[in-house]
């Protein structure tokens, strides 16, 4: 039976060709956009973790609560001991400070007069300890347009259009202008050593990374930092462990009732995940959402179109069920045969779309797509050149439309075999 | 009836005595109050910031309104620090990178040595009638002195307070108690006078509570430790070539 159909489908084209085109269309497209979107976010949760939050962050209290105005009055003393106690209690993470600041760069003359100044945006990082993550982690070789990386204190790093925009070279001394940890204005003098390029538009515009040790002691915060940051050491986000860490860190910094009201409670360190810290929480959900959405519109337009197909089918094979029927074939019989030779149409077209969709995504996944144009001037924490991500649910996401489509048109459209009258149908074949 | 009439012509002009003065009166009279041809100061200020409280030590030379120059002393990072006022113009010099920085634009709101204060409020034309009218608006008696309550509206758009409340103490002419608002109306800054002290014929505040209502903490205490006035200013000092003597 199966092989009759088959040959059927083969021979007659017109009954197979445009529902296998609809299917194979569709589920290209299904399949691309799966690994496109995941790719897009998996970019943007990486990029996140990178640069911004780690895949947990700990800050004091106080911190967390205005994190996004970077308080960094607010900010953990006392690091070292922290740090070690982290590295202990949970060895599954890398754990590293960060100081996130902002400031102006001023370039000086040759009187050490101001000659260029530009507002920055900057990250400081440890850069100069041996065991340091970081170089790794922010992927620093690579970012390195001019010049060199970080390798003594007092120099720093500058974004590669910043140093375009004030007209600095590496070897350059600038001098930094922003606010101690107790609000006094604070200048210090760096030296220049490297241009750089994330690749994020969000950060390239002003960005400036120096040594940890330095920004304490320009900022007045000695053994102090920001944030501490913790890496998953496969460097994938761990959501689960990141919750389970989460509530047993701050279990152990819990407050007691005694310590509500006290001052000292605002410096407690509190622990959050990459999801709390980014805000990127809504997002994903939505996104989330959204690649549901364009699964479910793709299912209903193919359906739609191939309900049509299969009407015009059936009318175009009126003669045929109608022969099937007079010579004692079963409706039933004839409408599961229908379905039978969709599902076959269905599963041929999911396979090839999802062959092809593959092959795209996989395209998007090693070149990528820039599209730095049009993110300019975003504050998104997303690179230039997103790439797509091919998972193992993008080999089997194509089936659901592919298959459900062509049964669910063909459903609809065979309806019409059971109000055939059988007394009706030799008058009906001689017409 | 004819009596009566002419005795209230007779006290007339004796009457205006009692009457309250207009606020314009009293503004220009506490200007008057305030305004020193030359000093030489040396102050503090207490920083009660979130996290811990700070002492800054400092010394100004101090030419009429426009003119000043500000070495400040202590904590010893902050030492060396100099600050330069020349009319509408401002600069700081930090000795750790022998770099004169002008304060402008958006510096101009950030804090001087994490106090209460901004560079802006340095910065401003301490001639309160040349930016502000005011009306007297109700009185009160503050630390035993009987004070007058002003309000002052800008009277240019470019400044940085819009209105102000300040309590006038009615026979010394000086500002106790100060207000400040935005122009939506939000409270930004406090200035309360907790001791005043007489100079040659100037009474002036030694002891000032600054709070900026913005800010976390518990305000800046600022004390002046010494003042001497007609004081011979160096004209060197009031030059950009002093910052990095």
């Amino acid at each position: 039976m199966i092989a009759f159909l088959l040959k059927g489908l083969m021979r007659d084209r017109s009954r197979s060709l445009f529902p296998f085109l609809t299917v194979f269309a569709g589920v290209l497209m299904v399949v691309f956009l799966q690994a496109w979107i995941n790719g897009a976010i998996s970019s943007m949760i990486q990029a996140t973790a990178h640069y911004r939050t780690g895949h947990v962050g700990v800050m004091t209290r106080a911190y967390a609560k205005e994190a996004d105005q970077v308080p960094n009055d607010l900010a953990l003393l006392g690091i070292d001991t922290l740090i070690a106690n982290l590295r202990h209690n949970y060895p599954d993470l890398l754990w590293t400070p960060r100081i996130m600041f902002g400031g102006l760069l001023d370039i000086p003359d040759e009187h050490h007069e101001t000659k260029a100044q530009a507002p920055v945006s900057g990250m400081a990082v440890d850069l100069l300890s041996s065991d340091s993550p970081e170089r790794s982690i922010l992927r620093m070789q690579d970012a390195i347009v001019r010049g060199r990386v970080v390798r003594n204190h007092e120099e720093i790093l500058v974004g590669d259009e910043l140093a375009n925009k004030l007209g600095v070279q590496p070897g350059d001394t600038a001098t930094l202008i922003s606010s101690t940890m107790y609000g006094s204005m604070s200048l210090t003098n760096f030296v220049i050593v490297g241009t750089i390029r994330f690749g994020i538009a969000a950060m390239d515009k002003g960005m400036l990374i120096a040594d940890v040790s330095d920004i304490q002691q320009a900022l007045d915060m000695r053994g102090g930092a920001g944030e501490i940051l913790g890496f998953f050491k496969d460097d994938l986000y761990h959501e689960d462990r990141a919750n389970a860490m989460t509530a047993r860190f701050n279990r152990e910094h819990a407050m007691t009732p005694a310590m509500e009201g006290k001052n000292d409670t605002l410096f407690v360190p509190v622990m959050a995940t990459l999801r709390t810290l980014s805000g990127l929480s809504d997002y994903i959900d939505y996104v989330g959402v959204f690649t549901r959405v364009i699964i479910g519109v793709f299912l209903l337009a193919m359906a739609v179109v191939l309900w049509n197909a299969g009407l015009t089918g059936s009318l175009r094979r009126y003669g045929e069920i109608g022969l099937r029927l007079a010579v004692g074939e079963d409706k039933t019989h004839v409408y599961v045969s229908l379905l039978a030779e969709s599902l076959a149409i269905g599963f041929t077209g999911s396979v090839a779309g999802t062959v092809i969709g593959l092959g795209v995504a996989y395209y998007a996944q090693v070149h990528g797509f820039d599209i730095g144009s049009i993110m300019r001037d975003s504050t998104m924490m997303l690179p230039n050149i997103v790439r797509a991500q091919i998972t193992t649910f993008t080999y089997f996401i194509g089936f659901l439309p592919g298959l459900l489509a062509t049964f669910f048109g063909t459903a609809m459209s065979g309806i019409g075999i059971y109000k055939r009258q059988t007394s009706e149908l030799f008058k009906e074949l001689e017409t | 009836m004819i009596h009566s009439l002419a005795l209230l012509l007779a006290l007339s002009p004796f009457a205006f005595m009692f009457q309250t003065p207009s606020g314009d009166q009293i503004l220009k009279k506490v200007d008057e109050n305030m305004f020193l041809e030359s000093r030489i100061v040396t102050s503090r200020m207490v920083i009660h910031g979130r996290r811990e409280t700070r002492t800054v030590e400092s010394k100004s030379w101090q030419r009429g309104t426009n003119e000043s120059y500000t070495e400040f002393l202590a904590p010893a990072r902050e030492k060396g620090t100099k600050m330069l006022k020349l009319k509408d113009l401002l600069w700081d010099y930090s000795p750790s990178t022998d770099r004169t920085i002008m304060i402008s634009g958006h510096l101009l709101r950030q804090s001087v040595m994490g106090s209460d204060l901004s560079y802006e409020d340095m910065m401003e034309d301490p001639h309160l009638p040349n930016l502000y009218s005011a009306r007297v608006v109700s009185e009160d008696t503050l630390r035993g002195r009987n004070c007058w309550i002003l309000d002052l509206k800008a009277k240019k758009v470019d400044i940085a307070y819009d209105h102000r409340r300040i309590w006038v103490d009615k026979e010394r002419y000086t500002v106790l108690r100060e207000n400040l608002y935005a122009e939506s109306g939000k409270l930004l800054k406090t200035m309360d006078v907790r001791e005043v002290m007489k100079v040659q014929n100037h009474w002036l505040a030694k002891s000032v509570l600054y709070k900026d209502v913005l800010k976390e903490g518990d305000g800046t205490e600022f004390y002046i430790d010494s003042i001497m006035l007609d004081a011979n200013i160096p004209e060197y000092l009031l030059s950009k070539a002093a910052l990095r003597r």
